[in-house]
């Protein structure tokens, strides 16, 4: 097996909470707790969890947009964690990032063209005129026309602001990029162009994606292998086939139950719809962090941390369901 | 024996009884009164580069129980159809043509002062967000009993009352505690189940419900769903809700209006318009959302362009310049709603299926 791209070991970060003048630390969120995987070059991992779970603070993480408060991030075996900021800039080259919202990820005060010229110039790559040029290129390469270089972004539509989200990305040719719900901000006829320009660009180029997102739709159809997060902890990884036909931690399986289907033949289908809300990360629950909401919760659980098990298909749960059950292919 | 007499009458009754429900279904229409009938409905807004149409010509109607699912991206004029019918448009905003029939009222030219009796009272709504729809300075309590110490004349210890079973009942847990709650105290999920009992608290006829999942988690949104499901089945409580998401639609509606730019491009049973969808626009939606169950890896079929901006509408067809469809007529001559052949209840705004008799009246 090729050596992974990205390793994310034992990651965690905790943000105090603060009270009175002093500002005496009183507890902690955890926002992110003991999360680890792996990324392999050329494929998709997709990140799934509902709000809260910690995928976005994994991601910043993994672009050091959040200092880890324990944990490594190891990118080809480096540990950007550690690095120095000299050295953390000239990898930042390497792992770029597509936030969910271009409305607020794109200057207002600046043409689409000194937009994406700008990581050139800025990392020293190219002069103006080159950079400006490779704009040009990559502007195509996402799907717009020439002349939108030199509007602004107020003057394109949400769809054609995250090609502009995507096209910065791409232009200091990374090896990874981190999509941050790109697809969320979007009109439903506009999520398919974009997933399928990412799709069509990482052919391409050979990017390697970590695609976050609440949509299970999304992660199902871009995402090789998937890490399903609650509360801070990663509850399984899998292959997309694995997790969809046989998921083995019932919050997958809960997960999978509680989505829409686009197929009123399906409405009545049986399905366990869990009870209750999501526990605050301030104060997660001892044990397994979802027993609270768990159908199949014993007395282990609520003592016990379950860890992460280390097969082709782990799991973070004391009483894992059996791979065998199969979701019905309707449709 | 005498009883035999008038066994005629009954029989008539049994002739009469099966000589309608063999009639057409637009005429058997006038023997079940429908509870709303929005017609032609035009609602304009003025801006600084003038009055813009929202929505245009929409029509539709809604039976007593019934769940109509207005299901459209941003932009498609859904939402303003549901503030049209309530009368709660801003202030640059108004009814230009077309009625709301509610019963045997025009809430389109009712005087604000009857239409607020009806607002709150026989028609409720829910929206998006409950934390900006409900005063944040007022506990739970005091908002759902001032809707009914006002219409249902209560008195303050009743409507306490009754607020702490409307919670129960939309399962909301310790129910005498939360009734002194703050909103801000709940969460997001809490707080739409209390927007629900608020909705519920003076036995509407009529919900108008928002995107009320949109801002939830999948697992908070599945529950809400089920709850507005059980409780209009116990209620009987029609139902218009508003969504972008057709897998909310295939859930919950009966029947479903599908929206482009500010018009109704399709309507039909929600069985039918996922089986055998008709307008180009439909189609196109229903193959660009990514499924669960069925086969991994088919690539999506994007619709290109984007939603036409309300001041610059195309001509013709709205969708033609995104249609794969689209003829020469399509850009220059309106479609009108049209009946399918054979399938009385399922129109369309669509020149593919322009057949000569097929024409339903506006």
């Amino acid at each position: 097996m090729t050596a992974p791209l990205l390793q994310v070991r034992n990651l965690k970060k905790y943000y105090p909470i603060r009270k009175g003048v002093m500002a005496r630390t009183v507890g902690q969120v955890r926002a992110v707790d003991d999360v680890s995987f792996d990324v392999y070059p050329g494929e998709t991992l997709g990140i799934v969890g509902e709000s809260g779970c910690g995928k976005s603070t994994t991601g910043r993480a993994i672009l050091r947009l959040e200092a880890p408060t324990a944990g490594s991030v190891l990118f080809e075996g480096t540990d950007i964690a550690t690095l120095s900021a000299g050295t953390m800039r000239r990898l930042r080259t390497d792992l770029q990032m597509v936030f969910q919202d271009p409305y607020s990820s794109l200057n207002p005060q600046i043409r689409i063209g000194d937009l994406l010229a700008e990581p050139l110039i800025a990392h020293h790559r190219l002069g103006r005129a080159a950079a400006h040029a490779r704009a040009a290129e990559i502007i195509q390469v996402v799907g717009l026309p020439k002349l939108y270089l030199n509007r602004y972004p107020h003057e394109l539509s949400g769809g054609q602001r995250q090609r502009v989200g995507i096209a910065r990305a791409l232009m200091l040719e990374p090896k990874l990029i981190v999509c941050d719900e790109p697809v969320s901000a979007l009109d439903v006829s506009i999520q398919a162009q974009v997933l399928n320009l990412l799709k069509d660009l990482q052919a391409e180029f050979g990017l390697t994606y970590v695609f976050i997102s609440h949509g299970l739709g999304a992660i199902r159809y871009i995402s090789d292998r998937i890490v399903v997060m609650y509360l801070g902890k990663v509850m399984e990884v899998g292959t997309t086939r694995a997790i969809f036909a046989g998921p083995r931690h019932p919050y997958t399986e809960i997960l999978l139950d509680a989505y829409p289907e686009a197929n009123p033949h399906l409405r009545d289908r049986p399905r366990i719809i869990v009870e209750g809300d999501v526990p605050s990360p301030a104060k997660p629950p001892a044990g397994c962090v979802f027993h609270t909401r768990c159908p199949s919760a014993q007395a282990i659980c609520r003592t016990e941390i379950p860890q992460l098990t280390s097969d082709d298909h782990p799991v973070a749960c004391h009483f894992p369901l059996s791979a065998s059950k199969t979701v019905e292919a309707v449709g | 024996m005498s009883s035999r007499k008038y066994d005629w009458i009954g029989t008539l009754g049994t002739i009469w009884a099966t000589a309608i429900s063999h009639l057409p279904w637009r005429i058997r229409l006038s023997t079940t009164p429908e509870l709303l009938q929005v017609r032609n409905l035009k609602t304009e807004f003025s801006t600084d580069q003038g009055a813009v149409t929202a929505v245009d010509e929409v029509s539709f109607s809604l039976a007593p129980g019934e769940t109509l699912c207005l299901v459209g991206e941003s932009g498609s004029g859904k939402s303003v159809t549901a503030l049209s019918i309530m009368g709660l448009l801003a202030d640059n905003g108004r009814v230009a043509g077309g009625s709301i029939r509610f019963e045997d009222q025009d809430l389109a030219t009712l005087p604000e002062r009857r239409l607020r009796a009806i607002r709150g009272n026989s028609i409720a709504m829910i929206f998006q967000e409950p934390m900006t729809s409900l005063n944040p300075v007022l506990t739970i309590g005091d908002q759902l009993s001032e809707t009914m110490i006002l219409h249902l004349g209560l008195t303050k210890a009743q409507a306490r009352e009754r607020v702490i079973e409307l919670l129960t009942k939309v399962g909301i847990p310790r129910a005498a505690e939360v009734v002194d709650d703050y909103p801000h105290r709940l969460s997001g999920g809490m707080r739409q189940r209390a927007m629900i009992a608020m909705a519920l608290s003076c036995g509407p006829k009529l919900i108008v419900a928002d995107e009320p999942t949109t801002a939830l988690d999948v697992t908070i949104q599945a529950q809400i769903l089920k709850l507005i499901r059980d409780l209009s089945a116990e209620t009987g409580t029609a139902m218009i809700l508003i969504t972008h998401d057709l897998g909310v639609v295939a859930e919950m509606a009966d029947r479903v209006a599908v929206m482009y730019a500010g018009q109704v491009v399709e309507q039909a049973d929600v069985f039918t318009l996922f089986d055998e969808p008709k307008h180009p626009y439909t189609t196109a939606l229903m193959r660009s959302i990514p499924h669960l169950a069925g086969p991994a890896g088919e690539r999506l079929t994007a619709i290109s362009g984007s939603v036409p901006s309300l001041a610059q509408m195309p001509t013709g067809c709205r969708f033609h310049d995104r249609c794969p469809q689209a003829m020469d007529r399509c850009r220059d001559d309106r479609p009108e709603l049209l009946q399918l052949n054979g399938s009385p209840d399922h129109t369309v705004r669509c020149w593919l299926y322009d057949v000569p008799v097929a024409k339903v009246l506006p």
